[in-house]
């Protein structure tokens, strides 16, 4: 391995250093710090999205193709690059499309002990997974197919962003049997 | 490239282009679903039918890591389709999509590009694309480097102030016609512009191009599916691009060889151009490209109002083409120059020759 305090190969003997510059330490890094600030304005989708959110609802959209439901919305079907207008509201519930058990911290969330389970969450009524913590019980209670319900921040917590689920705990419904579970609407075998 | 018959005929034959000064709750997506449906429908392509598709953004701009990724939503990747993106203008992805066409795996391809400059500050932007040691942490704009290139013009006798107030003018003339232009007027006066106050000295307002937000989407076909999707297909002759030195230092910039010599390559013969669709940051740099192209009285520059008229960075350059595909396809024009730049003073340029039967 190199030792990084040596001169790099171009300050080797093949080059001759100017007397003015030797023995000084060699420049190894120029820093020049870059800053660009940027305002977003959320598009008309996300806004609905965040602000109903907020108050406890989760818009997806449908889609004029075959009325496949995306959650969250962004405003398009992204299969076929169509422009959706349609929001739907979907429930609050859902069951366990695929999970896994994560050893890694989140930075941010001390208040979330390793092992979690990090799951997509198939909401009633949705195409496609929506991402979340599965909570309120074991980890290898988790499993594919698994009935569960948001829970939600407290009413003052709540806001416009993405964090206002806690985690998603068990109803203790029957499970989705886990050839249907976590289906896209597209395969139409979704229920 | 030069003109021969060794290569595939290969030609624009659907547009799309909007442009505004700010689109606001607009994002990227929405805007190009829009744009790369409309262009699809009007020849009656379906994403499934397009061999490759190619686009041009940045992520600087978009203040976004892959950035891109988030935009192929508007194009409908499913199934999975082939696809490329180049960290330049869109005119230079359409360049990478005609080489596709040319290897002739592929017969159809989608080109996009956009930018929406007003999330964030264009001209710290376009600082971060200069020398990261010597230039760009100094934080020069945009503007003052291409101040610094019209004042050597101008000391040099090359050009006049009443040139350059010449070239607003045309600008804002011909934009007037254009839905996408943001600054036009049918009735500019060439005294209120030479009475503008300058602001980076020698550039007054209506010198430098008026920033906007927006993006253009280009269908490609080769041969006879060409024909089969357009009646009259804006067939590409030729078609090169070319650099100089990133230096500013070592540059005369007073001149764009890269220019002059991606014309050349792309076999402009400026005898036959009827139109001309020129690219610049400053009404000087019109000016610059119109001399090394040796355009002529018979070539209309710019009837659309070029990029001073509306400048979207990484989708100017591909707008270009888009206006002069646009009236070849129509029948307006027969053959016509399209021009793209990038980087500072004209350091990259394109040229694209095209030509209706």
């Amino acid at each position: 391995m190199t030792d990084p305090n040596s001169p790099p190969a171009s300050l080797s003997q093949q080059v001759k250093i100017p007397e003015s510059i030797s023995g000084l330490e060699p420049v190894r890094s120029v820093r020049s710090p870059i800053r660009l600030v940027y305002d977003f304005v959320p598009s008309p989708p996300v806004q609905e999205y965040l602000r109903s959110y907020s108050k406890k609802k989760i818009l997806g959209h449908r889609s004029p193709i075959d009325g496949a439901v995306f959650v969250p919305p962004r405003g398009v079907d992204p299969r076929h690059g169509v422009l959706i207008e349609e929001s739907v509201e979907l429930s609050d519930r859902g069951h366990v499309g695929n999970f896994c058990v994560t050893h890694l911290p989140i930075p941010g969330r001390d208040d979330l002990d390793t092992p979690y389970v990090s799951a997509w969450i198939h909401l009633d009524g949705a195409s496609v997974g929506f991402l979340g913590l599965v909570a309120g019980c074991e980890n290898d209670e988790v499993h594919i197919g698994m009935r569960v319900q948001a829970v939600w921040k407290k009413e003052e917590e709540l806001g416009n962003t993405a964090e206002n689920i806690l985690f998603w705990k068990p109803t203790g419904e029957p499970a989705v049997p886990i050839e249907k579970a976590g289906n896209r609407a597209w395969d139409q075998t979704n229920e | 490239m030069s003109k021969s018959n060794s290569f595939r005929d290969v030609a624009v034959v659907s547009v799309a282009s909007h442009q505004t000064k700010i689109l606001s709750e607009v994002n990227e997506v929405q805007l190009m679903a829009d744009l790369i449906s409309n262009c699809r429908n009007s020849v009656g392509v379906t994403q499934e039918e397009i061999g490759f598709t190619c686009s041009g953004s940045s992520d600087f701009l978009a203040g976004q890591a892959f950035s891109f990724v988030h935009t192929l939503d508007s194009v409908g990747a499913f199934p999975p389709i082939s696809e490329s993106h180049v960290e330049m203008d869109g005119a230079f992805a359409l360049y990478e999509a005609w080489v596709k066409l040319q290897i002739g795996e592929v017969d159809t391809a989608l080109v996009y590009s956009y930018g929406k400059p007003s999330a964030g500050s264009i001209i710290d932007v376009l600082a971060t694309q200069l020398d990261p040691y010597y230039v760009s942490p100094l934080w020069p704009d945009c503007f003052s480097i291409a101040a610094l290139q019209a004042r050597l013009l101008l000391d040099k006798g090359l050009i006049t102030l009443e040139k350059m107030a010449e070239t607003s003018m045309r600008s804002q003339m011909n934009g007037s016609d254009n839905p996408n232009a943001v600054r036009s007027s049918k009735d500019v006066s060439f005294e209120n512009l030479m009475n503008e106050p300058a602001i980076v000295d020698p550039l007054r307002a209506s010198d430098i191009s008026e920033i906007a937000d927006g993006g253009c989407a280009i269908i490609l076909a080769a041969g006879d599916k060409a024909k089969l999707l357009c009646e009259r297909p804006a067939w590409i002759k030729g078609i090169d691009h070319r650099v100089d030195s990133h230096t500013l230092g070592v540059r005369d910039l007073t001149r764009s060889p890269s220019a002059f010599l991606a014309a050349e390559k792309a076999g402009i013969n400026t005898d036959r151009l009827d139109l001309a669709e020129i690219h610049g940051m400053t009404s000087a740099q019109e000016l610059i490209l119109e001399k090394e192209f040796d355009l002529n009285e018979e070539t209309r520059v710019n009837l659309s109002g070029g990029s001073l008229a509306s400048d979207t960075m990484m989708a100017s350059g591909l707008i270009r083409i888009s206006e002069v595909a646009s009236r070849i396809i129509s029948g307006q024009a027969d053959r016509g120059l399209a021009h793209a730049t990038s980087g500072p003073c004209l350091q990259q340029n394109l040229v694209c020759i095209l030509e209706g039967e």
